[in-house]
């Protein structure tokens, strides 16, 4: 194949905890780290490991948010992606949003693959690639973990609630990514160096001809219920004997 | 306002989340179909005839349909929307796959994983791994939402079932192909609708203890076995016993978190559960922090210890 689009958006990192503002109105970002989504950093890694292996020429990294979004653009290029575009906007996008913008560039760009995360782990929606897929009447192999390529068809591993499920395709398709899929590299500060010189275009949201308006009106955002508190038992016995007591076993 | 909820199933039975999902569904709408495709799927039409609310039963029977693949689901389900104000799923792996085809094609924000229903346009949904929860109004005039089924009820049985109706498959060739499969067996009851869950942690250390010592304990319980992320990773257990904001969400009547740190990811699935049990070493371990009973202690020691005791 020639060419891998890997749409890439940056979130909340895993690691933080998130903070929910008093006022109801969403998640505090500010001050937090902002780190690429581990399952679009699992989605570049798999490209470049196509690309190693001589599967394909080029992989282009694209990412819709702010200014700020070319940070994970340039790490996925340290990466090995050779590439990046940017649709810029300070908007808050749905993954349906999403989803049309990246057709708008797969449009334009022609790829033969694109390998997204299955999810992000800020609104944790599932959406986009299948989105994605049925927009482009294209087929789709959800939550990855294996992939290969056999003649022309490209042959994809699934993680299904009962185990495993195998599909194959032809190209172009989308296939999004479950975490066992591989184990992202580091990046070496000469690819880091090297990455800064690639090519970063930056388009603006207003000229891709989607309408960006959100469907969904978001009302509020809680914390969860805190748990009652729980207490230490000592050993085995009091722990069966509070469960009794309690009813559940 | 009739709700069209596509069915999960195996091609054997009907899953339980199923059920549940049709629980959702009496919320949002006055009259539930539910679609049953794949492969000689008498038996599951037939059980999910006899959930209750349900008022219809469309069975689309084809060999294109058997392993529920998501162009031809998606293309049926986008066919017959038009005749339904919502299409609801269990947020399984079917539904997780199928219904955004069906969204993007409908023009619809998909509202996934819903944990309550407020009002037929207005859902609570968890968000950044269940650390916060979102209430959303969809201003979508048809809706495709799908519902996490540990926070809804099974609609329970009844004896008079629901009429059937045979559909056809649009003809399209399809792209994607099925080619095999690997299913895990398991003696163990099924993770999600279990009512006592016995998970195990990296601190479990190989495959082979953590079957040695937590499946005495589930068959003394009569628990479903899960797993950290850590400890699938390690090849200790199979990927489809991975519960967490990545795998499967659990809230069931009895948690056993054993060697589990209790990483925000792993809460995500569980800690809705009504009794939280943790088993570490380490005192300081998070999750004694949701813990409603902590054992602070060895593994190896505290789990043949509580199975003696349950004999
Ligand atoms: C995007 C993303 C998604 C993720 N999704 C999930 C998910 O869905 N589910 C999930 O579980 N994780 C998920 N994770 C991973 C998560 O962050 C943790 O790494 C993982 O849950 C840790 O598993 P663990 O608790 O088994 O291992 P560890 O964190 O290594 O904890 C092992 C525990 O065992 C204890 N222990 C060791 N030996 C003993 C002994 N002999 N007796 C008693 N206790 C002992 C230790 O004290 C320790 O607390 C995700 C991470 C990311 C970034």
């Amino acid at each position: 194949m020639k060419k891998i689009l890997v749409p890439i958006k940056m979130v909340l990192d895993a690691n933080m905890r998130p903070r929910v503002k008093t006022d109801g109105s969403g998640i505090d970002l500010s001050g937090m780290k902002l780190s690429i989504n581990p399952f679009c950093e699992i989605a570049v890694e798999e490209a470049v490991r196509l690309k190693e292996k001589g599967l394909a020429e080029e992989i282009i990294v694209i990412s819709i948010g702010t200014a700020k979004a070319q940070d994970v653009l340039r790490q996925a290029m340290a990466m090995g992606a050779d590439r990046a575009r940017l649709i810029e906007t300070d908007q808050p996008i749905e993954p349906l949003t999403a989803a049309k913008l990246i057709r708008f560039v797969a449009e334009e760009e022609k790829p033969d693959l694109i390998i997204l995360g299955k999810q992000a782990v800020d609104d944790d929606c599932n959406q986009t690639g299948q989105m994605l897929a049925a927009l482009l009447d294209w087929p789709q192999a959800t939550f990855a973990s294996a992939l290969k390529m056999e003649a022309d068809t490209l042959h994809v591993t699934r993680e299904v609630d009962g185990g495993h499920q195998t599909l194959a395709m032809p190209l172009p398709a989308v296939v999004t990514t479950d975490l066992r899929l591989n184990e992202p590299r580091h990046c070496s500060l000469p690819n880091i160096m090297k990455a800064r010189k690639k090519a970063l275009d930056i388009t603006p949201v207003s000229v891709c001809g989607v309408n960006i308006e959100t469907r969904l009106n978001v009302l509020n955002v809680k914390s969860p219920e805190p748990r009652k508190p729980g207490r230490r038992v000592a050993d085995a016995n009091e722990l069966v004997t509070e469960l009794r007591t309690a009813g559940v076993i | 306002m009739t709700i069209l909820i596509l069915a999960d199933h195996d091609g054997h039975s009907l899953n339980d989340a199923t059920a549940r999902a049709v629980s959702a569904a009496r919320y949002m709408g006055d009259a539930i179909h539910i679609l049953v495709a794949g492969e000689n799927v008498g038996p599951v039409a037939q059980a999910a005839a006899h959930v209750s609310g349900v008022d219809k039963v469309l069975v689309a029977d084809d060999p294109t349909l058997a392993h529920l693949l998501a162009e031809p689901v998606a293309e049926l389900l986008i066919e017959l929307s038009k005749d339904y104000t919502a299409v609801i799923a269990a947020a399984t792996s079917i539904g997780k796959d199928i219904l955004p085809r069906v969204a993007a094609r409908r023009d619809v924000m998909q509202v996934s994983d819903i944990t309550r229903v407020i009002a037929a346009d207005t859902f609570e949904r968890p968000i950044y791994a269940g650390n916060a929860i979102e209430t959303v109004k969809s201003s979508d005039a048809f809706k495709v939402v799908t519902i996490r089924s540990s926070a809804f009820d099974a609609s329970p049985q009844t004896t008079t079932a629901a009429p059937e109706e045979n559909i056809s498959l649009p003809s399209k060739a399809w792209k994607a192909h099925f080619v095999s499969e690997e299913l895990t067996k398991s003696e163990r009851p099924e993770l999600t609708s279990a009512r006592i869950v016995i998970s195990g942690g990296r601190g479990l250390g190989s495959a082979q203890a953590f079957q040695t010592v937590l499946t005495p304990l589930a068959e003394r319980l009569h628990a479903a076995i899960g797993a950290s992320r850590a400890a699938v990773d390690a090849g200790y257990a199979p990927n489809d016993l991975q519960v967490g904001q990545t795998g499967k969400i659990v809230a069931p009547e009895l948690y056993l978190a054993i060697g589990i740190s209790g990483a925000i990811q792993h809460l995500a699935g569980m800690k809705d559960s009504k009794v939280i049990v943790a088993i570490n070493k380490d005192p300081d371990a998070p999750i004694f922090n949701v813990a409603d009973f902590g054992l602070v202690g060895d593994l190896f020691t505290v789990v043949p210890e509580l199975v003696n005791i349950l004999g």
